[in-house]
């Protein structure tokens, strides 16, 4: 049965089976089809409209961003957020999950950190105003210890965009770590540990290097997410100084001008910076070891 | 060469013990290892053998008792400051280093200058067999090979102590049998004290001056190979031993030392003249049952035969109910009537209770 089934059909058919591919693969298709109207599509579209400025020649949207300060000083601006907000949250991330891959009842917590991602940004973004706010919990807090003898301005600043984007990051970040981390042989930590490595040098030497891809990627993911920031930089930020993000800019451009055609170019500047970054990342991954991170043959 | 405690005379184990919440695990522990030994700790999986091998090495922090080496109380040292070699039941490689850098590790982390690091570990590979395969890296090798270097890894930081566990248990048969001479042979090389954890009695009896065998978690009896194959100490052991055939009946002991199954008995037995008569067990192997032409024998109906390769072993039950296995040189057919006469020196007689 199986060698007439293999034998059936003749020529390019057959020789597209043996390539993987035959009936089955037909299930791709809609998901294909989603792709190219909800991702492919758009993006040419916004790639071509912003060749196509209100004015000038086709590379006038971009000449105008490089040019004006107020515009190419959101790219600073943006990464001046994102990359230590995903920095920050990479190193807390590490050591707790050191610590809850030990923990027998993980579920209970990543429950909790699961929370703010489900609340989304504009609601923890809210809570914040309120708790990091002149009258908030958090102020209130300090004064009656006798920390600070003012309300410190936390909210409509950097840290308040900080705080916003930790918290509801964090979870992400710290998740994927542990995963990386729970991937690793314990029993390689015990090899080590019989060869005469203490902890320090056991991870530097055995964790850190086995999770170093791991850590790119979720630098990568998390920078990319920090990277698009909006609400948290509108809502907690100065929207018109030192968080005017790079999306903000692009926002004004699309629906406060209404020069799409500027908004997109934008839109794509923002794109290529991430990606610069995320190549640029990854890149560096190939220093790395990438492959099993078992003890055992597998 | 090495560190001071590579000269250690003793490791010695008084009353360990282990919980793991309410379960005892080990208990009561009492060993005694002695520099160039090689000691076999054996017994079925769940005995605590492997739990007392990670309590030695210091992955595992004991509940009871003290472990000593030369006196100097070591059980709440940490595994780095203990420094006893360890070869992992999955080789626990680093799977980033290459061979050298695995090897090297243990003297890396000892910041052993670099010269002398990279003497020790060109000796280590070449110990093991090696030569060559230095910038692999762990999962080019195979099984065998990783072996070799986990074994290289342990040993190339002259530890007073090489711990094993279970290290064969991933390789196929005939590189276990290969790699059971390599390890005897690296330990007799090095003189080095070695604790080898196994489950397999074959490993145990032919790699071991000493063999331990523990059950439940605790020590059931400690000898010479030869002494734990012959003379097991109580039911267990010998039913872990290989005493497969174990006929409940009464002892009559007197002159003729003879053991009764129902209607039928096996006289002239030479063990067990300790025991008191009345109910009892003996116990025997299938290897020392054997089909008599005539004389005094156990008569039985064959149920079933199995090959085995070298001759066939056979199921019959007795007269009397009872089941007995038995070797045989050629087939016999299920049902036919068959005389079993067990080696009347290899029977063991223990009391019943």
């Amino acid at each position: 049965m199986q060698r007439k089934l293999q034998t059936e059909g003749a020529g390019p058919l057959r020789r597209l089976r043996g390539n993987g591919i035959d009936g089955v693969t037909l299930l791709v298709l809609p998901a294909l089809a989603l792709i190219v109207a909800f991702f492919v599509y758009p993006f040419a579209y916004g790639l071509a409209l912003s060749f196509m400025p209100k004015a000038g020649d086709w590379m006038a949207n971009y000449r105008a961003f490089f040019s004006d300060p107020y515009l190419y000083d959101t790219i600073a601006a943006t990464l001046n957020i994102a990359v230590p907000v995903t920095l920050t949250s990479l190193v807390i991330a590490v050591p707790m999950a050191f610590r809850v891959r030990l923990l027998r009842r993980q579920r209970l917590l990543t429950t909790i950190l699961v929370i703010p991602i489900t609340l989304g940004t504009v609601l923890v973004a809210e809570g914040l105003l309120n708790y990091l706010g002149p009258q908030g919990w958090f102020n209130r807090t300090l004064i009656a210890l006798g920390l600070v003898h003012g309300p410190i301005r936390l909210i409509h600043n950097y840290w308040g965009v900080f705080a916003s984007l930790l918290i509801t990051g964090f979870p992400f970040t710290f998740l994927l770590t542990l995963s990386y981390l729970s991937g690793i042989d314990p029993v390689l930590e015990q090899a080590a540990a019989t060869l005469g490595a203490n902890a320090r040098q056991r991870f530097l030497h055995v964790f850190l290097p086995l999770l170093a891809p791991g850590l790119a990627i979720n630098f990568c993911l998390s920078f990319v997410q920090n990277f698009s920031v909006f609400p948290s930089a509108v809502l907690l930020g100065a929207p018109a100084g030192e968080t005017r993000v790079i999306s903000i800019a692009a926002y004004q451009a699309a629906f406060e001008q209404f020069d799409y055609s500027m908004g997109s170019a934008i839109a794509i500047i923002m794109g290529v910076v991430q990606l610069g970054i995320v190549v640029l990342i990854l890149s560096a991954r190939r220093f790395f070891y990438r492959g099993a991170t078992g003890g055992a043959k597998g | 060469m090495g560190s001071p405690s590579a000269h250690f005379e003793e490791l010695r184990l008084e009353g360990v013990g282990r919980r793991f919440g309410h379960l005892d695990a080990l208990s009561g522990i009492d060993l005694i290892i002695r520099r160039g030994e090689f000691v076999a700790l054996l017994g079925p999986s769940g005995c605590g053998k492997s739990t007392t091998l990670n309590c030695i090495a210091g992955l595992l922090p004991i509940s009871a008792g003290r472990i000593l080496l030369d006196g100097r109380r070591i059980d709440e040292l940490r595994p780095e400051e203990r420094g006893f070699g360890m070869v992992f039941q999955n080789y626990a490689l680093f799977p980033h280093m290459s061979v050298r850098q695995n090897i090297g590790f243990g003297l890396k982390m000892r910041r052993t200058p670099s010269a002398e690091a990279a003497r020790r570990v060109e000796a280590a590979i070449r110990l093991v067999h090696l030569e060559g395969q230095e910038r692999k890296l762990p999962g080019q090798m195979s099984g065998g090979q990783q072996q070799r270097v986990a074994i290289a890894r342990a040993v190339v930081i002259e530890p007073p102590l090489v711990l094993m566990d279970e290290p064969l248990s991933n390789l196929d048969a005939k590189l276990r049998l290969e790699m059971r001479a390599e390890i005897r042979r690296i330990h007799n090389e090095l003189g080095a004290t070695t604790i080898y954890v196994t489950h397999d009695q074959d490993e145990a009896l032919s790699m071991a001056d000493r063999v331990v065998v523990l059950k439940d978690g605790a020590i059931r009896q400690v000898g010479r190979p030869q002494e734990v194959h012959d003379r097991p100490a109580d039911i267990d052991v010998a039913e872990f031993m290989g005493f497969r055939n174990r006929l409940l009946g009464t002892w009559e002991a007197g002159p003729a030392l003879s053991f009764r199954v129902g209607s039928q008995a096996v006289a002239g037995l030479s063990r067990g003249a300790d025991v008191r008569p009345g109910r009892a067990v003996a116990l025997m192997r299938p290897d020392d049952v054997t089909v008599a032409a005539h004389g005094d024998a156990l008569s039985a109906h064959i149920e079933a035969i199995e090959y085995r390769g070298q001759g066939y072993i056979g199921t019959a039950r007795l007269d009397g109910g009872l089941v007995l296995q038995f070797r045989t040189e050629r087939p016999i057919a299920a049902g036919e009537p068959v005389r079993l006469a067990p080696d009347p020196d290899r029977v063991l007689i223990f009391p019943s209770d």
